[in-house]
């Protein structure tokens, strides 16, 4: 076999490869969507679970999972861009940041029921936040965080230095030169990381058991008051999400109608991920081209 | 004092801006760094309990085959042997990874090197929002589908190893290959032109450089997808049969270090041997991402050393 | 610059919320509605969780959250006097690491408790013996017992399970069980009974459906009315415990899971049993007496 032929059975090896690996996928989505879409109706998206009757819906673990991603988001977002510059631009070469490194590796490699239990002794017992959404945030913030960082850390070191060494020479200081020149150069990177975490936390279910618990009391949505406990803004209650919703239906679930509940609000999940992911995509191409002048329509 | 003195001699805005940022980092970085160290002594205090608060052997607890913590064996000592689950959880995590690492190679080659506009628009996209998908629905489908089958090809009950290694390999394959399409685009685009120069077909040219020059990623890229398929849990727990034996082969029901943890440690009393018990699993588990994150990192630094 | 002011926005938001935050945790608890939590056993989550939903929708602004976690999870907390009342399948008295006498016992329901078979074993009826011999490994193959030529596959639920225990209690009679597949939940199990031929596990008579089969032990039949009788003697109290006397919220909603509207109409729809329908009374130590 010359080289040649042996290249022409690669390349075909590799879209064999590339074709199984889509039908995997596909399948797997098919699955899931086949199985759950017929019971996805408006009245399902919107009424609230039954725990012993047919025809619960999941409107309140629907609001609850979107609530928290944005809680969970608003705090890690921030910490992990303040961890990763440090890392990227200031921390030394030194054994203290390589411990920092690998601690912060070994976090995002921790199973989420050990994350889950931490927080549940800390957050929801410690310091008295209860089984509520503040606690679910928090916990999927440690939860989040490592990954986050490591991105944004990443993201940044992949920008070349010459554009640091042109902020430099024009009189920025370093951390202006960060902010304004690589950070927002670095966007698309740090924006699909940002996602990827997104996703994680919208079908995390293990850490969530334990800190924003498994009930999804009635919400009163003409309140928005947040510090009212049945307004849906407010941060101290109890909220299921979607995830764990299935995992309990799946696990104690007594409805006659369990199963198709389960498989509907899985393929409502899968839907909102892929629905968030196109979305958030798009943002962070917009505000690429607002923050770098790039686009058309240069700030 | 004149205005230049005084300039030169003031700390300047920019400067100001530079402590403050520079400060910034450092305090969200120690809050991470505070939290891991948070979580370490909790797991660990819970976990070293029981060698010095319950005198439980450590060899005995690594290389002992029977877990009953609540019972205690013919010497009147606990019998807590976490070997099943140590070899079950290795297990599934190798072959997991064994399985995974040419199908993700090989689509990062693809989405890459053969048709990057295709992978790029229609591969990449559906990785992505596998890793949204929640690890419950994996184990779903799992023990819906996958130990059905396993059971009809098998024999047995169809719960295994062979069902968790199939659940992993879906699980981490998005990981492992988004993390190689990474490692296969650091590499230098130069290097691509000047083999094809030399007139090597594309093949040699991905056998021979752009794979070879991007081990270190793709090895990390396993390592890591390896850390995460000893981490699962939930999936795991669903289609392994939790049985605390010796995998005999692999549709017999054994168990991982996740899937006796997470099943057993609502139904224990804080503080008492069954739970410190289970929190030396979770210790383990601790141990072992530390291992994997060494290895990752001693990977990374043979390759930066190369290049 | 579009990018500064995009910052400030983000700034601001993030602000905003980190106040909304504080300001919601330190508010007085008075405009926020009461609130207790309960925590504990999963098989008595679905009851407990049911009277607190309408309970909360016969007094406004007052609310109800109940978590599972197991029983362990429950006495733990309810100990550490971390919530309101902590849920368990079984006697405090029956945990180790557990201060019983602190707690306070309200027991709100009877469960019984069933081995249940994969349809095609072919086996009715079952004696205690039998089934101890089958749990702990004795027997191994249906035929032996009056089934088909069948391997037994064991499933078992978590170890300390409130159901496991009770099981274990009556079953084995302190016998060790073969180690064998665990599962954590009913819902688990019973999928796992229902497809795998030659199966065996046990479950709450409210799990039951058409997808797995019943036997009867010693010629009782798995009924409601055989536990009140105590002829069908694997049965167990749900018990919702407090620390020390209840007050308030809790006294209250304690008080209502024993109202007419919770035993007698909710109690049976949701295939628990009412524990004023017991015509025995079983202490801890399984002695049973008949109240007068």
């Amino acid at each position: 076999m010359n080289v040649k032929q042996q290249d022409k059975l690669a390349t075909g090896v590799l879209y064999t490869i590339a074709s199984l690996i889509i039908l995997v996928l596909a399948s797997l989505l098919a699955f899931i969507l086949i199985q759950g879409l017929p019971r996805v109706t408006w009245h399902f998206l919107t009424t609230p679970a039954r725990s012993f009757e047919a025809g619960g819906g999941i409107g309140i673990q629907l609001f609850n999972s979107f609530y928290l991603l944005v809680l969970a988001m608003l705090i890690s977002v921030p910490l992990s861009l303040g961890a990763g510059i440090y890392l990227s631009e200031y921390a030394k070469k030194n054994w203290l940041t390589s411990l920092i490194r690998t601690s912060i590796e070994i976090l995002s490699s921790l199973p989420s029921v050990v994350v889950g239990l931490f927080g549940f002794l800390i957050f929801v017992i410690q310091f008295k936040f209860g089984f509520s959404i503040l606690s679910g945030a928090l916990v999927l913030t440690v939860f989040n965080l490592p990954l986050l960082t490591r991105n944004v850390e990443e993201s940044l070191a992949s920008i070349s230095s010459m554009q640091r060494e042109a902020g430099l020479a024009l009189g920025l200081s370093r951390w202006e030169t960060v902010t304004r020149i690589i950070v927002p150069e670095a966007l698309p990177g740090i924006t699909t990381g940002m996602i990827l975490g997104a996703g994680r936390v919208f079908g995390e279910a293990a850490a969530l058991i334990y800190t924003a618990g498994q009930s999804a009391p009635a919400l009163d949505f003409t309140n928005w008051n947040p510090f009212y406990i049945a307004s849906p803004l407010n941060p101290l209650r109890p909220a299921e999400t979607l995830a764990v919703h299935i995992w309990k239906i799946n696990s104690e679930g007594i409805m006659p109608d369990a199963v198709a509940v389960s498989a509907g609000a899985s393929a409502v999940l899968i839907i909102a991920v892929l629905l968030f992911n196109l979305s958030a995509r798009w943002f962070g191409q917009h505000l690429y081209q607002k923050m770098t002048s790039s686009g058309k329509k240069g700030a | 004092m004149d205005p230049i003195r005084e300039s030169l001699l003031k700390v300047s805005h920019q400067a100001k801006l530079e402590r403050r940022g520079r400060l910034l980092g450092l305090f969200c970085i120690s809050l991470i760094v505070l939290v891991v160290a948070a979580i370490f002594y909790f797991v660990a205090s819970h976990g070293l309990a029981t060698f010095y608060h319950d005198k439980i052997n450590l060899w005995d607890f690594l290389t002992k085959q029977a877990w009953n913590p609540g019972t205690k064996d013919s010497h009147g000592v606990p019998a807590v042997g976490a070997l099943p689950m140590i070899v079950g959880s290795f297990l599934v995590t190798i072959f997991a990874a064994l399985v995974a690492t040419p199908f993700a190679i090989g689509a990062a080659i693809f989405m890459t090197e053969i048709s990057p506009r295709r992978g790029m628009q229609i591969l990449k996209p559906v990785t992505e929002l596998l890793v949204g998908i929640p690890s419950v629905v994996y184990g779903f489908i799992g023990l819906t589908v996958v130990v059905p089958v396993i059971r009809q090809l098998f024999g047995g009950t169809g719960f295994g190893i062979l069902a968790g290694t199939f659940v992993l390999f879906v699980m981490i394959l998005p990981t492992v290959t988004s993390m190689s399409v990474d490692a296969l685009q650091a590499v230098p685009r130069y290097y691509r032109e000047a083999s094809l120069a030399l007139g090597a077909t594309r093949w040699q040219t991905i056998y021979k450089v752009v794979l070879r020059s991007a081990t270190p990623g793709l090895l990390t890229a396993i390592v890591f997808g390896m850390a995460r398929a000893f981490g699962e849990a939930l999936a795991v727990q669903m289609v392994i049969g939790n049985a605390a034996l010796m995998p005999h082969n692999l549709v017999s029901p054994a168990s991982t270090l996740t899937s006796i943890l997470t099943m057993g440690i609502g139904n224990t009393i804080m503080g008492s041997l069954e739970n410190n018990a289970l929190w030396s699993l979770a210790l383990i588990l601790l141990l072992m991402s530390l291992v994997f994150n060494l290895l990752i990192r001693l990977i990374g630094r043979k390759g930066a050393m190369k290049s | 610059m579009g990018g500064l002011a995009v910052k400030k926005r983000i700034l601001l938001i993030v602000t905003l919320l980190l106040s909304l935050i504080t300001l919601t945790a330190c508010q007085s608890s008075a405009d926020r509605g009461e609130s207790i939590t309960i925590v504990g056993s999963s098989a008595l989550q679905p009851l407990v969780e049911a009277a607190g939903e309408q309970y909360g929708s016969e007094h406004l602004g007052k609310f109800i959250n109940v978590q599972g976690g197991g029983s362990g999870t429950g006495l733990s907390q309810i100990q550490e006097g971390a919530v309101a009342i902590g849920n368990s399948d079984v006697y405090a008295e029956e945990k180790r690491g557990i201060k019983a006498d602190q707690l306070v016992d309200h027991r709100v329901a009877v469960v019984g408790i069933t081995p249940v078979i994969n349809k095609k074993v072919g086996v009715t009826d079952l004696s205690f013996a039998q089934l101890k011999a089958i749990f702990t490994g004795q027997v191994t193959n249906w035929r032996e017992v009056g089934g088909h030529n069948l391997p037994i596959i064991l499933v078992n639920r978590a170890q300390g399970s409130g159901t496991r225990v009770t099981f274990e209690k009556w079953v084995l009679r302190g016998a060790q069980a073969k180690q064998a597949q665990e599962q954590e939940s009913t819902g688990m199990v019973r999928q796992i009974v229902a497809t795998t031929p030659g199966a065996i596990s046990y479950m709450a008579f409210s799990y039951v459906d058409k997808t797995v089969a019943t036997i009867n032990v010693a010629g009782v039949a798995p009924t409601e009315h055989n536990v009140t009788t105590n002829r069908w003697q694997i049965w167990s109290y749900e018990h919702m415990y407090t620390n020390g006397q209840p007050k308030g919220l809790t006294k209250d909603f304690i008080k209502y899971m024993y109202s007419d509207t919770i035993q007698e109409k909710m109690l049976p729809q949701l295939g628990y049993i009412p524990v004023g329908r017991m015509q025995i009374e079983r202490n801890l130590n399984g002695q049973v007496t008949v109240p007068k």
